[in-house]
């Protein structure tokens, strides 16, 4: 029974890593008043890129920088169409899914001529973590996991400081809340827009890594399978906070978890899968508890 | 009229452009872009079939573009088409396999069962958004997720044919729509589409709900100020753009499938938001964007069987469509920056 529960938060802090990195990227986005519906498509153009450097250059290191790079570059056309362009926010994050779907699977096609998975590359491993290795129970639910479920812990820390306890942070948040005050007082809403969206996108880029390169180091067509919308449901059960966030896609992936574990019992998958999306529109519609959003997200920034 | 033909322009060298910037991709990847577009052209009109396939894979995109477009003249933004077009294609599956009637009756009450689903699931997205302010593209993303499993539940247990598929048994003979072309997809859906579209046009602009519809959709607050109930009419606009989207399900499960196959829709409902956002909102603009999305769709099919160039292209084509006509802006900056 007790092995049973390692394994089970074991798998659930690893399923977590990517939602939570989407989901702080969605949360770095909203804050500064940009609408990302494109997380899904950013995090599969992160798994995308980074199983196919990893498989020309044989590391997988190359890999995380490369998703990092791929991720970003996708939201920058979500940034530069929503913010300079002033498209509307949804139907550019859209049309940022569906251009990463199309380029993915045509580059699969391309460079390993299947489009349904890639060949295998090296993967990230793991790591056990010295001192925490040895402590029972703790140990092994949290050592041994992939190096991005460490840095995925390190980044929560990171983005709640720079969102919380900085300047910069400060003026992200205005800028989501009252873009024309935070204009008034010499802040660069565009500038500082662009720089949360592309942040968006490398941390959802980062989370594709890991399905890539973290598990069965293969890319498969499609393979962000929802998680960026998990990702953003989590983003707004979280409050919009890093550790909300964290704590959301804890528990999202606790569930998931445990599906997996509970398949054989009798209980149909679809409904355990439900529950993220169920418990958002319950904390939208303030049933569990209220979540508002920020003030000026959705409209574009005209500067008068 | 000079509106309708700037946007018109505006679209075709919006689509020009994505094609133009597909067919580098195309070359960029080692194969012939010519090659590639004939064969789509091809499979997209060539012949009496293909342009069944286009207009098949058209009709359920007509559905979605006016869901999109409904809910969008009310300023709101459902992007939960998929959701409701999978339960109501679920309720008119039940209906077509349960219910014993005469085509005349049977026919319309499948397709009255799938509006009332569809319609159902987009009126509690309308609902929340007007009792406590949650956002409707969040619920609506999220009532996409719950419809999809829901009915994949339902088709897995209680309504499973046997065998291994997850899918329902065949509707009754009396409740199938009949075909335009033999031996093709095309089906009776397509003149439901074009009927949908042509009402959604008379209520819009030539009844007072449809004007009280569209002056929420311009500002709720100067509407409230005349006299209109903004949360009424949010609620009203979310729930006829559901049933939209739910006759979008009908015509998939009683003209093609003939039967409700879980996970039948390969994104209409999101395929609904480039076709609104290419025809402007208008029932006509989403008819021509439809048919332009159907004929990529059934033309990439072809594509992809006559030559090594992967059908996803077409999803390519497709984003890049709704990026450039999406932001007008574009244009006239890039215009601004050669002066």
């Amino acid at each position: 029974m007790i092995e049973w529960i390692i394994t089970l938060l074991a798998s659930t802090l690893r399923l977590s890593t990517p939602l939570t990195l989407a989901a702080i990227g969605g949360t770095f986005s909203e804050r500064s008043g940009v609408i990302n519906i494109g997380l899904e498509g950013m995090i599969l153009m992160g798994a995308f890129a980074a199983a196919a450097v990893t498989y020309y250059t044989g590391n997988p290191w190359t890999g995380v920088v490369a998703a990092l790079l791929f991720g970003g570059l996708l939201a920058s056309v979500h940034a530069l169409l929503s913010i300079t362009f002033k498209a509307n926010q949804v139907v550019s994050g859209v049309a940022v899914n569906i251009l990463a779907l199309g380029l993915t699977t045509l580059m699969m096609q391309i460079i390993w001529g299947n489009r349904g998975a890639s060949e295998g590359v090296e993967g990230l491993g793991t790591w056990s973590v010295p001192v925490i290795n040895d402590i029972p129970v703790l140990g092994p639910i949290l050592s041994n996991h992939c190096p991005v479920v460490y840095m995925m812990l390190v980044i929560v820390v990171l983005a709640h400081i720079l969102l919380f306890k900085t300047s910069l942070g400060l003026h992200i948040r205005a800028c989501g809340e009252h873009p024309e005050a935070a204009d008034t007082v010499g802040i660069n809403v565009c500038r500082i827009r662009y720089f949360c969206v592309i942040l968006s996108g490398m941390l959802a880029g980062l989370g594709g890594s890991f399905l890539s390169l973290g598990q069965l180091n293969v890319f498969s067509q499609n393979m962000s399978a929802g998680r960026g919308f998990i990702a953003l449901a989590a983003m707004i059960f979280g409050k919009w906070k890093p550790f909300g966030a964290f704590g959301a896609s804890l528990m999202f992936a606790f569930t998931d978890a445990l599906q997996m574990k509970l398949q054989g019992f009798g209980i149909p998958f679809q409904f355990v899968a439900m529950i993220p999306y169920v418990l958002t529109i319950l904390v939208l519609a303030g049933a569990v508890r209220r979540a508002v959003a920020p003030a000026a997200i959705g409209k574009p920034y005209v500067k008068e | 009229m000079r509106k309708i033909v700037s946007d018109l322009l505006y679209s075709f060298f919006a689509i020009l452009l994505a094609l133009l910037l597909g067919a580098l991709l195309i070359e960029a990847t080692g194969y012939s872009s010519l090659s590639a577009y004939a064969a789509l052209f091809r499979g997209a009109f060539g012949d009496s079939y293909a342009i069944a396939q286009t207009l098949a894979k058209a009709s359920p995109l007509i559905f979605t573009g006016l869901c999109v477009a409904f809910a969008f003249r009310c300023g709101l933004f459902n992007i939960g088409g998929e959701g409701q077009l999978v339960v109501g294609g679920l309720a008119a599956a039940l209906t077509g396999i349960y219910i014993s009637a005469p085509i005349f009756i049977h026919i319309p009450l499948a397709i009255l069962a799938g509006m009332a689903a569809g319609g159902m699931w987009a009126l509690i997205p309308g609902w929340l958004k007007a009792r406590f302010g949650a956002h409707e593209v969040i619920t609506t993303i999220m009532m996409n997720y719950v419809g999809i499993l829901l009915c994949s539940y339902l088709v897995n247990y209680p309504f499973k044919a046997p065998g291994w598929v997850a899918q329902t048994v065949f509707i009754k003979e009396s409740a199938t729509l009949p075909k335009l072309i033999p031996k093709t997809q095309l089906s009776a859906a397509l003149l439901l589409a074009l009927l949908f579209s042509f009402l959604t046009y008379l209520f819009l602009w030539k009844t007072s709900w449809g004007y009280k519809i569209r002056a929420v959709g311009l500002n709720p607050t100067s509407a409230e100020y005349g006299g209109i109930n903004p949360a009424r009419v949010m609620i009203l606009s979310m729930a006829i753009s559901g049933m939209l989207a739910g006759l979008g399900g009908v015509g998939e499960v009683l003209g093609v499938h003939k039967r409700f196959i879980d996970g039948f829709s390969p994104g209409y409902g999101f395929d609904g938001i480039a076709v609104a956002v290419l025809g402007r909102n208008h029932p006509a603009g989403a008819i021509l964007g439809a048919l332009l999305f159907g004929a990529l769709r059934a033309g990439g099919m072809a594509m992809d069987r006559v030559t090594d160039v992967p059908a996803d292209l077409v999803f390519v084509i497709q984003a890049l469509v709704i990026l450039f006509v999406s932001a007008p802006e574009m244009f006239r900056i890039i215009g601004r920056l050669k002066k």
